[in-house]
């Protein structure tokens, strides 16, 4: 089976969207828990197939941000659509946009009583419903693409954070998406085990998945992005190929956060 | 068997110890259905009261106010009251208000037998603690497990039968325990509606063959070794569902 085969959506979302639109696009959200507005009107639009990171100061609402695209964050106003489907939508099929769009945490969040084919296994057999033969297949081929073959009946527990972080990742793309989003997925590895899990995104990227990654990895972001976006206090304060970002920020809180981190 | 009943009428004779319940066929076949009914009185309480909490810590979660005030006032009132109470409220407070129906005879009867109430009594009365015990293994499950969970395009009930439910039970087990060790020993209870059961049957022998003292030491013994059967089930199912590298499973 061939890569394509194992990560490519099974079917073509019936939204009327088509590849030449945005697949993700973001139109002036805003979103405040309680008195805090922690996004202030951010806006931006990711195509099929390209790589966006999203950097910024702790706090400055990236986790929110992209919480907001698979709907584990309610927005307050605005608009993000993913492949034509409105997010913010009351009547929004929660389902037909979780099997769009992938997430990986920081915390990896595996589900700890269940090996790590288990894991991959779960949601297409017990969410989609899928053939559970079918998806043994698909889930061995998956962790083998994340080199963990042989790890297949080990618990999360006996895992070491890099390979429970790929298990993750495997876990998600066993449903198809067609979005994966990254929420700081190396922030909470051994430096040792960052590298093997960013050469498994990196290998995704390259495969033409769509990625919208937050992360602190100023060098992965460079080799890797097609676009940066720094965030600050609820606003994308500056954006850029990330050639042109790195090597002329503009705006002075850019120039500050990239002389703290590298 | 005639020469171990002989064996015991010798016992009783030479040291007083009066086991009519392995030497008497009458006293032994009623002791055994006693035994017989403890166990079912106990089998289906304790699964009921099982099914009962993990419903009731599912609509304890509920984003429907009413469901919840259901559950909590259900808690309340069966934590709180005496559980004889509870017994007597449903066979003689709230039986004689319930329909009647037509047995096998044609005769009218009451919706329920007095076996049927001890069971819904006693497992409502155990059901309330287990709701409250399986909340506390829900909560110790971590926000974010359940986050990632949901992107994966569970449902509410997705994420509590197949993630929230099996890690909570592991968490709460030692508590259910406990809770069901105390349910096998207050079906005791459904002796004053004269079920059948082991501390009931006892009476009867007792009564007829003149041997407290010794029926009073069968059924200490009797409990002993019931509550250590239970007690065993329970740590074999606690290790069956012990995790590697997780919590105490971590430990093998
Ligand atoms: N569920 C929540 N309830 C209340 N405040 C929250 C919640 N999630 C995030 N916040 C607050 O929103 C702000 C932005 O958080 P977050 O999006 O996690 O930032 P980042 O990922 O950039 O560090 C923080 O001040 C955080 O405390
Ligand atoms: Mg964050």
């Amino acid at each position: 089976m061939g890569a394509d085969a194992l990560t490519s959506p099974a079917s073509p979302a019936a939204t009327g969207w088509t590849p030449d639109q945005p697949i993700v696009s973001i139109r002036d959200v805003r979103k405040s828990f309680g008195a805090v507005e922690v996004l202030k009107g951010v806006s931006f639009d990711v195509r099929k197939g390209e790589v966006i990171c999203v950097i910024g100061p702790s706090g400055s609402g990236k986790s929110t941000l992209i919480r907001c695209v698979n709907a584990l964050v309610g927005i307050d106003s605005g608009s993000i659509t993913v492949a034509g489907r409105e997010v913010n939508d009351p009547k929004l099929d929660k389902l037909a946009l979780r099997r769009t769009v992938g997430m990986v945490f920081q915390q990896y969040n595996l589900f700890p009583h269940r090996t790590a084919l288990q894991n991959v296994m779960m949601a297409p057999v017990q969410v989609l419903k899928q053939d559970k033969r079918e998806v043994e297949a698909r889930a061995r081929a998956l962790l083998a693409k994340v080199r963990l073959s042989g790890k297949e009946d080990a618990y999360p527990g006996e895992l070491s954070g890099g390979q429970q972080q790929r298990v993750a990742i495997a876990r998600s793309l066993a449903m198809r998406p067609e979005v994966m989003l990254f929420d700081e997925v190396t922030a909470a590895l051994d430096p040792e085990t960052v590298k093997e899990v960013l050469v498994t995104i990196r290998e995704l990227a390259e495969e033409g998945m769509t990625c919208i990654l937050v992360t602190h990895e100023m060098g992965f972001a460079r080799s890797l992005a097609d676009h940066i976006y720094f965030t600050d206090r609820g606003v994308i304060v500056e954006h850029g190929p990330p050639a042109e970002f790195f090597a002329a920020p503009k705006d002075e809180r850019t120039r500050a956060f990239l002389g703290q981190i590298l | 068997m005639d020469a171990l009943a002989e064996w015991f009428r010798t016992l009783y004779e030479t040291t007083g110890v009066n086991l009519t319940i392995v030497y008497d066929a009458y006293d032994r076949q009623r002791f055994v259905s006693g035994l017989g009914m403890t166990i079912y009185l106990s089998t289906a309480s304790v699964l009921i009261s099982i099914v009962i909490g993990a419903v009731g810590a599912w609509a304890q979660g509920s984003p429907l106010r009413l469901l919840r005030g259901l559950v909590n006032g259900f808690v309340v009132v069966f934590r709180n009251t005496p559980p004889l109470v509870q017994i007597f409220f449903f066979y003689f407070g709230l039986s004689p208000l319930l329909p009647y129906v037509e047995d096998m005879d044609g005769m009218r009867a009451p919706l329920f037998s007095n076996v049927q109430w001890a069971i819904i009594s006693l497992s409502l009365f155990a059901g309330a603690f287990n709701v409250e015990i399986f909340r506390s293994g829900i909560e110790a499950v971590p926000r974010s497990t359940i986050e990632a969970v949901e992107s994966l395009g569970y449902g509410r009930l997705g994420v509590y039968l197949h993630v929230v439910l099996p890690l909570a039970l592991r968490v709460c087990l030692p508590a259910l325990n406990n809770n069901l060790v105390n349910l096998l020993k207050t079906t005791t209870l459904a002796y004053a509606i004269a079920v059948p059961e082991t501390l009931y049957v006892s009476k009867q022998i007792w009564t007829d063959s003149q041997n407290v003292p010794t029926m009073m030491i069968v059924l200490l013994l009797v409990y002993v070794g019931l509550v250590g059967v239970l007690v065993w089930i329970m740590h074999r199912w606690e290790r069956r569902l012990a995790i590697p590298g997780y919590g105490q499973g971590a430990a093998r």
